[in-house]
């Protein structure tokens, strides 16, 4: 079954970790955290395609981490606290990861993020519905005085295009 | 009885306690971040809290993907710092205050806060790095810690407005404990920033100041935001701000902010920084000690301030 839209997927450059997605990323998170313990890192460096049959991972997710392809793994269901340990047993930080996964340089990315760091414009949405910020929610609004002009409102419009 | 003295708010960035523990402080880059704390640890060392109650969430160290819970009340009497794959940050260990925690607990539940009670665990940089900001780095933390884990991870978190309320039934709690203990709320985590995906190094400076503004002046707007604006405008993790309303419902609806603070970036994230005390000023200096005394003044100043208009 392919995978439930949500709002979020609107999101540009964002894999959200969401329940199904938790779901279908559970071998791969269970692997990384398998990696706080020294040995285990040891044992995964040693084979690394060996070391990862112990998990429960379908090709994809194997040859995701293999790859090291960071981007791909969020997308299998990994999260980045997670992925973040197969990071470090690499000797890399968050930071580093970040860059990878943006696609740019380790020294371009760190002057993107000194120079204030990606800009939300232009950046908020996939279908570009969204150029800008959302006005905050309203309070619930009082509704009693104008529910009885909406309630008339509507059928008619809805006749109108009806005869249209 | 036990009361709220004030509400703290500051990033968890884990880069600001490798700095710490690789001794780069006094780095340009990290001066920048941590000169910002100089008068709060000032501040908190003045405000003396009997207790912190602190608000953060864990990034895969006490809690995998094995077990989930939303909201998690730590009530063990000491919290060891966690492994997070470079062995434990040398902090010293986090004492609780598992009689106020049970009181917590007792009194948030039955206020129908369904909460995960923790008697055994391990606390990461979430929790360690905002007592380094304003506690310094001690031989020993000065004050027992309640921790309160959020689930930022896995999406769905609780709403803003959740969150909000769950700080309200923590105010109750605390102020149905018999002792006198001075207390201070801490939230912890955002602000604005992505670690993940295509997309990450995203900072919404905006979107952060209004957040700030919002924080002190009308808490109950930022309970309105929903998960897809903070992920969007904020940043996938940006989503971690909800901790901050615990730290806001905790409080009175009046607060007078008495410091902050914002930079970007530390590593990937906005640091953002903020103090908020009880509006208590004019009540503190005319009124007596009990809050009728507070009230009866405050409309007698009422009554003197139209007094002189109508005299004009």
């Amino acid at each position: 079954m392919a995978r439930e839209q949500h709002d979020y997927d609107d999101i540009p450059g964002t894999y959200v970790f969401d329940q199904d997605r938790s779901r279908q990323g559970f071998g791969i998170n269970m692997f990384c955290m398998s990696l706080m313990k020294d040995e285990n890192r040891k044992a995964f460096k040693a084979n690394e395609a060996e070391y990862l049959k112990k998990f429960n991972l379908t090709p994809e997710q194997a040859d995701a981490i293999l790859k090291r392809d960071y981007n791909r793994m969020l997308e299998l269901g990994g999260n980045i606290y997670f992925t973040a340990k197969l990071g470090a047993t690499d000797g890399h930080s968050f930071r580093h990861l970040a860059a990878t996964m943006t696609g740019s340089s380790q020294d371009d990315y760190a002057n993107m993020m000194l120079a204030g760091g990606r800009s939300v414009e232009g950046n908020r949405s996939k279908s570009g519905k969204v150029a800008k910020p959302v006005k905050a929610a309203k309070k619930p609004a009082k509704k009693p005085a104008k529910r009885p002009a909406k309630a008339k409102a509507k059928p008619r419009s809805k006749s109108r295009s009806k005869r249209g | 009885m036990a009361r709220i003295i004030a509400g703290v708010s500051s990033s968890h960035v884990p880069a600001i306690g490798a700095a710490i523990d690789n001794k780069q402080t006094e780095e340009p880059y990290w001066k920048r971040v941590f000169s910002g704390f100089e008068k709060s640890k000032e501040w908190m060392a003045q405000a003396k809290p009997d207790v912190v109650i602190l608000i953060y969430n864990d990034h895969a160290s006490a809690f995998s993907v094995e077990m989930v819970p939303t909201f998690a009340l730590g009530c063990a009497a000491e919290f060891p710092p966690a492994d997070e794959g470079w062995g434990p940050r040398p902090v010293p260990v986090v004492k609780g205050h598992p009689q106020l925690a049970a009181h917590i607990a007792q009194s948030v539940i039955l206020d129908e806060f369904d909460i995960t009670v923790v008697n055994k665990m391990e606390v990461d940089h979430g929790l360690t790095v905002p007592m380094n900001l304003l506690f310094g780095s001690p031989k020993e933390w000065p004050c027992p810690v309640i921790p309160v884990a959020v689930n930022v991870v896995l999406y769905p978190p609780p709403t803003g407005h959740r969150c909000f309320m769950l700080g309200r039934a923590i105010r109750k709690a605390v102020e149905s404990y018999p002792e006198d203990l001075r207390v201070v709320v801490f939230g912890t985590g955002g602000m604005s920033h992505q670690i993940s995906g295509p997309r990450a190094g995203l900072i919404n400076s905006k979107f952060d100041k209004a957040f700030l503004d919002n924080l002190t002046k009308d808490p109950k707007k930022l309970t309105r935001i929903q998960h897809l604006e903070y992920m969007r405008e904020a940043g996938a993790e940006g989503i971690e701000m909800v901790m901050w309303l615990v730290m806001r419902g905790a409080l009175e609806d009046k607060v007078d902010e008495v410091y902050r603070f914002y930079t970007v970036p530390a590593s990937n994230t906005a640091v953002g920084h903020i103090i908020l005390e009880p509006h208590r000023r004019v009540a503190k200096k005319a009124a007596g000690k009990t809050k009728k005394a507070a009230g009866k003044m405050k409309r007698a100043a009422a009554r003197a301030k139209t007094a002189v208009r109508r005299s004009r």
